[in-house]
């Protein structure tokens, strides 16, 4: 009996260990990146252009970049993620058609996002003609981020009790009324959320806008969205393969606006659940 | 009976809710198609068993070659790496949060490996290529340290938010009486965990495993950043290698539009895309199979 009350302490511990062995570098990563990325954030670098072959001055148009990027791949990917959503968890029935649809949910999300880079060539970049462009690169991008949004969307959906619908069915409301007025007024802060989520690994992705929108460096601001532009991801990638001799400062201050950038949208995303949580009452 | 519309507006919403729904399956479609167009073009040149089993990969000497081989085996080499040190440290973790942790750092845990799903790939690798390397470098007297082991230990933690949360979840649909069942009749926590909830988890922890290795397959860019990109066939983790996804990313900007070194990458897409869909739908099998 001893024995086996040993078994289990040396177990514990060492699944304890495990879990630490993944957390513990997550706190180092976050560290070095502040430690190392805060000397070098400052107004000018945020807000000017970068220079002398982006060894010196801003990455501001990186920034624009990316925010551009990230709005745009949002009006394209929301509308339609929620509306899927709606149809798979409001009106679909069961049949062949709704099982497809929850396959090509389920086949988008796990295409690597360089085969979306290739796709966003092939179609927007090549057969469309929008050129290298942020219209091509948000397109890109939108398609990738809709199964997160998507899924999440349905889960919120699913969240709302049944016996809502039920009421509003039985008051006479039609299914859209009943959508509108009760189901999505209900599930509004998880679609955000999951939106918001999907939307901040949009805005970090590097490999789908490789050929469909980044601009190697162009340190000038986007006119339209026909343009290409620089993007904070794709523009740590320069800095830290393609340029020899950037300084530590300019690279890690590109990584921790992006990091936080990122952040800052998971933290609104956090926010806005935990807000949720504790206004519900069913 | 004809459906009555409260509205014109009404008719439209229900309209585009279809429309939206429909349109995932023809965005597969498409990207599936836009890959065949270009890709399939490769194959009035090169036979379909020299672009996968010939072992030169030169797309630009003359005449160039077209094996993608060694970009296979460098896949593969990275991903099973990666699993082999993900899938046990994902379970543990899983285990220790959702039957372990006392409730006050379960949180702070379930925070921290959020927290790395949400660091872009490309940060990662940024410190891959400045702390990773180096370390695994001077460690094995490398002359440097961007390697399949490398890419391996990055991609293993990429993959372990997806590991662990889905394992996670299936622990936690073991029924409770299982556990109840089993600490009645004596046995300890430990054994209760290794004996009983394990076993019943074991179809979403085949599902973890599944989207874990889907996730290191498709990751591209801190891949990219971090094996030493030599596309040869490789013979040991300690050397560089070039999976499949890299290839695509490094060289896209240079080949031609309309060449065949284009049309080869849109072809190795072709092969990451059934190689994709294959991992998912099994993934999805085994989930379902633990609902059940």
């Amino acid at each position: 009996m001893r024995d086996t009350r040993r078994t289990e302490r040396i177990a514990f511990a060492l699944l304890f260990l495990a879990t630490i062995v993944i957390v513990a570098p997550v706190g180092i990563i976050l560290f070095i990146v502040l430690w190392h990325g805060l000397p070098g954030l400052s107004l000018e670098f945020i807000f000017s252009m970068p220079r002398e072959g982006m060894r010196a001055g801003g990455i501001f148009p990186a920034i624009i970049g990316t925010l551009v990027l990230t709005i745009m791949t949002a009006v394209f990917s929301i509308p339609v993620g929620i509306l899927a959503a709606i149809y798979l968890n409001e009106y679909a029935g069961k049949n062949w058609l709704t099982r497809m649809v929850e396959m090509a949910i389920i086949n988008l999300a796990g295409i690597p996002s360089i085969v979306y880079g290739l796709f966003g060539l092939g179609l927007f970049v090549a057969f469309l003609n929008f050129g290298t462009s942020i219209l091509a690169g948000s397109l890109t991008l939108a398609i990738m981020t809709l199964p997160v949004i998507i899924t999440a969307t349905r889960e919120a959906l699913n969240a709302v009790p049944q016996a809502f619908r039920e009421v509003s069915f039985s008051l006479g409301a039609s299914r859209w009324q009943t959508v509108r007025g009760v189901v999505l007024k209900n599930a509004i802060p998880g679609i955000l959320t999951g939106a918001i989520l999907g939307l901040s690994r949009a805005a970090g992705e590097t490999a789908p806008i490789l050929f469909t929108a980044a601009a190697f460096y162009l340190p000038q601001l986007p006119q339209s969205v026909f343009d290409q532009c620089m993007a904070l991801p794709y523009h740590i990638y320069v800095l830290s393969t393609q340029v020899p001799n950037v300084s530590p400062k300019i690279q890690y201050g590109t990584v921790l606006v992006l990091v936080l950038m990122v952040f800052m949208l998971n933290i609104m995303a956090a926010f806005i659940r935990a807000k949720f949580r504790k206004r519900k009452t069913w | 009976m004809k459906k009555k519309y409260v509205s014109g507006v009404e008719f439209f919403i229900e309209k585009a809710i279809f429309a939206s729904g429909a349109a995932t399956i023809l965005f597969v479609v498409l990207i599936f198609v836009f890959l065949l167009k270009e890709g399939l073009s490769l194959f009035s040149e090169v036979s379909l068993t020299s672009f996968l089993f010939s072992k030169n990969w030169y797309p630009i000497s003359d005449p160039p070659q077209f094996g993608i081989l060694p970009l296979i085996m460098g896949s593969i080499l990275v991903t099973f790496g990666a699993i082999v040190i993900s899938v046990p440290l994902g379970v543990a973790a899983a285990v220790y949060i959702s039957e372990v942790a006392p409730k006050s750092i379960r949180t702070f845990l379930k925070s921290g490996i959020e927290l790395l799903a949400a660091i872009p790939s490309i940060v990662l690798g940024f410190i891959g290529i400045i702390f990773l390397a180096p370390a695994i470098r001077n460690i094995f007297n490398l002359s440097s340290g961007l390697t399949a082991l490398a890419g391996s230990i990055m991609l293993a933690f990429m993959a372990l938010p997806t590991i662990v949360s889905i394992i996670e979840d299936a622990i936690v649909s073991v029924p409770r009486s299982y556990k109840e069942g089993s600490l009645a009749l004596g046995a300890t926590h430990w054994q209760t965990i290794y004996k009983v909830i394990l076993p019943a988890a074991s179809s979403g922890i085949l599902a973890a495993i599944m989207l874990g290795i889907g996730r290191v397959i498709g990751e591209t860019m801190a891949v990219l950043m971090i094996t030493g990109n030599a596309a040869i066939m490789p013979t040991s983790i300690l050397q560089p290698v070039r999976t499949l996804t890299a290839t695509i990313a490094a060289e896209m900007g240079e080949a031609v539009a309309g060449s065949s070194h284009y049309y080869a990458l849109f072809a190795i897409g072709i092969i990451l895309f059934i190689i994709s869909f294959v991992i998912n739908l099994l993934a999805d099998m085994f989930l379902h199979r633990g609902k059940k």
